[in-house]
């Protein structure tokens, strides 16, 4: 018989303000096992967890029952807690009062009634918990980062910066991002290329990055220490290893329709091309979908002017297989279609473009040498109207429901560009509201208001219509009460921050949780805001949520710092609650077998002495190392045989039992 | 004819996984969103881990609705272990379906950890319809159960 105590939390207010804490410890004494109940306002607190230390020894307490906030939020301090005292920490089952009861409940009646049958659900749980001891696994010392943008570029410096080998895969033909297409950063207008191309020749040159471009993640196996990771490199059709980058090849490319992603489609870029001049590798790219030779077999001019043969139309994808104790995802960020969006006419007019369209245009590397004229005619525009929160803070239903966050601060930074460099463009800005909250944020957007001359007008766009050559944008004045009409040589939309397309598909590989916006989910809102619920996948920049580059740059690290502190250990203590055979009631059927996801069943022949004889039995053996501890096998095992510890047949039982007495 | 005093309290038993919807249901008791408290949840690593008999024995002990919620097809973190739960779910429902217990006292259901909200919904139908369906007395063990032997 286990001689358990419970615990009830009061956590402040928070659950005693709903729950009668007197009611549940005096109901607890009457469960079986208990030996000691009693409440104090913040177990958690180390004079809470003294508490608990002092009863384990004063009661010779075996099992503890914590009633308090949910699991996920404390349970390893209180195993932890045991742990010191004495007991093991796998005896400690916490009854979750908060989340899922006085936080929900306004009843003080009804939640008080819940606390106790939750409360006593642990404890009928409690008494059949044994003593586990996880065991360990191995750590490979290496790590993965997804990304090459500003966020894993930075990751992976600080990860190899602290002497561990990183792998960089970036889908693109070259790392660098998106902070690679911006002209200018806020709010010290630094120039993103000047900050960003030296961090990429770091990584390029570090010796312990490799960087994959042009490469996906294509499959994930194993856990925290041990993924392996399977990568798809796409074919380049230029052999990255002989090729000078001389740029000759790109030159005589005949084929010139394709559209330059680099710089949002506003002109157009040779079948094969380098995305831009400071890409890393510098090397290359036959777009497939463009090139003559692919399309019609006829051509292959590059490859007749390549002075080193690299050029290699038969190139295959390559496959690299490696093994990795950590992941980082780092993903980022596109900005949202606005196709849905007929109001602003951007699929029609060439006059309205994206701030991401603008940026290019406004960079001396641009379509444009850095000029600011008008798509749709070359000149220069006299008028400039920027709308904010395109898709962003949307309930419509188009488009995003959150905050793009970096919107008012780079839309302040256009205005305030264009502003000085042509002071005789009048430069107009619609907003709901001016978010600026950062260090010398704000400041910055009231300079761009005062002494750029910067029109803010609060109200949203109705509609841009066409007119004589020009733009009409209609809109409201809400602090004037008043329909405007501007005219307009160009109008920019701030477009909605988006999670990139392969977020959800990275998320499913590595079970990693993402949000209804397809944003990673991080382990805690607050105190775990760059790890994953996943052991071992951390997160970087965007992907997570929109941030600008200094958050981006912050979490990067931080998820370095993490990952470093994980590659740091030599063995990590595994889960102990995993599937375990009883070799005496196994039927040797292979049911379990078939179901494991992971391959941790196998099935030995073994002598067990069965009626007093020695019998050669079939049985099924688990793999602790690799038994992640689901439980699927439990079910289908049709003998009883296997079941999970810490979750077994008897303790589900007995919760149910409490639960519905 | 007896006639019940005291208005029908149902007593409703959801198995929740431990990496989805259970995170779902603390995220609905963070953000505040009510359910009702005869919901009652059980952490299990993997909505897989819910062996039938376990809902068979909650339906014994008195429950009066059983639901099962697991991560997204596709998002499972045992990556396969929901697609387990389906497979058996729908056929032990079926059973009871066969065997003239109202099916609809069980429900499988997919909560990811970021659908508070969803949890709360679901929660909040569901228990409509065990308020709806009323006490479980075909399936319930009268010496097993003091709810249902008054």
């Amino acid at each position: 018989m286990q001689r358990i105590g419970v615990f009830v939390c009061w956590c402040g207010s928070n659950i005693a303000a709903a729950v009668d804490i007197e009611t549940v410890v005096q109901a607890m004494k009457s469960e079986p096992g208990v030996v000691y109940s009693t409440d104090y306002q913040y177990m958690c607190s180390e004079a809470g967890q003294g508490k608990l230390k002092d009863a384990v020894k004063e009661h010779g307490l075996t099992g503890i029952v914590i009633c308090a906030c949910s699991p996920r939020m404390h349970e390893a301090t209180f195993r932890n807690a045991a742990k010191a005292a004495g007991v093991n920490p796998y005896m400690v089952e916490i009854a979750n009062i908060r989340e899922q009861c006085s936080w929900i409940h306004r009843d003080r009646a009804e939640a008080t009634a819940k606390a106790v049958v939750l409360s006593r659900t642990a404890v009928a749980k409690v008494n059949l918990n044994t003593p586990l001891t996880p065991g360990t696994s191995d750590v490979v010392k290496r790590a993965l980062v997804i990304g090459g943008g500003i966020a894993g570029l930075q990751s992976a410096l600080d990860i190899a910066e602290a002497g561990y080998q990183v792998d960089i895969v970036e889908k693109q033909p070259t790392i660098g991002g998106k902070m690679a297409q911006l002209d200018k950063t806020f709010p010290t207008l630094d120039c993103a290329a000047c900050i960003l191309t030296p961090k990429m020749v770091d990584a390029a040159q570090h010796e312990n990055i490799r960087i994959y471009t042009y490469s996906e993640v294509e499959q994930v196996s194993g856990f925290v220490g041990n993924f392996s990771v399977r990568i798809r490199g796409k074919a380049r059709s230029v052999k990255a290893d002989i090729c000078s980058g001389c740029g000759l090849c790109m030159e005589k490319c005949p084929s010139k329709k394709a559209k330059d992603e680099f710089n949002m489609g506003l002109n157009n870029r040779r079948a094969i091309y380098i995305p831009f001049a400071q890409a890393i590798p510098n090397v290359p790219v036959i777009d497939r979908e463009q090139c003559i030779k692919f399309k019609t077999g006829k051509c292959g001019l590059c490859a007749r002017v390549c002075p080193a043969d690299a050029v290699d139309f038969e190139q295959q994808d390559s496959i690299i297989e490696e093994r990795y104790g950590a992941v980082v995802l780092a993903t980022g960020f596109h900005t949202l279609s606005l196709e849905h969006y007929d109001e602003y006419q951007y699929a029609r007019q060439p006059d309205v473009i994206t701030s991401l369209e603008l940026e290019r245009i406004m960079n001396a590397a641009g379509p444009t040498g850095g000029k600011l004229l008008r798509p749709s005619n070359g000149k220069a525009p006299k008028s400039v109207v920027f709308v904010q929160c395109v898709g962003s803070r949307d309930t419509t239903g188009c488009g995003k429901t959150y905050c793009s966050k970096i919107c008012c601060m780079y839309t302040a930074k256009h205005a305030m560009l264009i502003r000085e460099k042509y002071p005789e463009v009048d430069v107009s800005v619609f907003y709901i509201d001016v978010r600026t909250p950062g260090k010398n944020f704000d400041e910055f957007y009231r300079r761009a208001v005062e002494d750029y001359g910067v029109r803010y007008i609060k109200g949203m766009v109705g509609k841009v219509v066409p007119e004589k050559g020009r733009l009409l944008v209609r809109g409201s004045d809400l602090l004037d009460d008043s329909q405007v009409a501007l005219e307009a040589d160009l109008v920019v939309l701030a477009s909605a921050v988006e999670a990139d397309a392969s977020a959800k598909g990275l998320a499913t590989l590595l079970t990693a949780s993402i949000d209804t916006n397809n944003f990673y989910t991080e382990a805690h809102p607050k105190l775990k805001p760059v790890e994953s619920p996943t052991a071992g996948v951390y997160l970087s920049g965007v992907c997570q949520g929109p941030k600008d580059i200094p958050e981006t740059v912050a979490q990067a690290s931080a998820a370095a710092v993490k990952v470093v502190g994980l590659l740091s250990k030599d063995k990590l203590l595994s889960n102990p609650c995993i599937a375990r055979a009883d070799e005496l009631l196994c039927s040797g059927c292979s049911n379990c077998e078939h179901v494991c996801p992971y391959g941790a069943v196998s099935y030995i022949e073994q002598e067990l002495r069965i009626h007093g004889r020695n019998q050669i039995r079939r049985i099924a053996k688990v793999n602790e190392a690799i038994c992640q501890g689901c439980g699927a096998c439990t079910v289908v095992c049709t003998s009883g045989a296997m079941d999970l510890r810490g979750f077994s047949n008897s303790q589900i039982m007995a919760e149910v039992d409490a639960l519905c007495r | 004819m007896s006639v019940d005093k005291q208005p029908f309290k149902p007593l409703i038993a959801a198995f929740c996984c431990n990496w989805c919807s259970y995170a779902g249901a603390d995220l609905a008791g963070t953000s505040r969103l009510a359910y009702p408290a005869e919901v009652k949840i059980i952490r299990v690593p993997c909505s897989c881990r819910v062996n039938p008999l376990f809902v068979l024995r909650a339906f014994q002990r008195g429950a009066d609705g059983v639901i099962i919620a697991g991560c997204h097809p596709g998002d499972c973190h045992y990556t396969t272990g929901n697609y387990y739960a389906r497979r058996r779910m729908t056929l032990l429902f079926s059973m009871l379906d066969y065997l003239g217990i109202e099916k609809e006292r069980t429900k499988l259901d997919w909560i990811s950890a970021a659908e508070g909200v969803k949890f709360a919904t679901v929660m909040n139908d569901f228990s409509k319809e065990i308020h709806a369906l009323g006490r479980n007395t075909r399936f319930g063990d009268l010496r097993c159960t003091t709810a249902v032997a008054q």
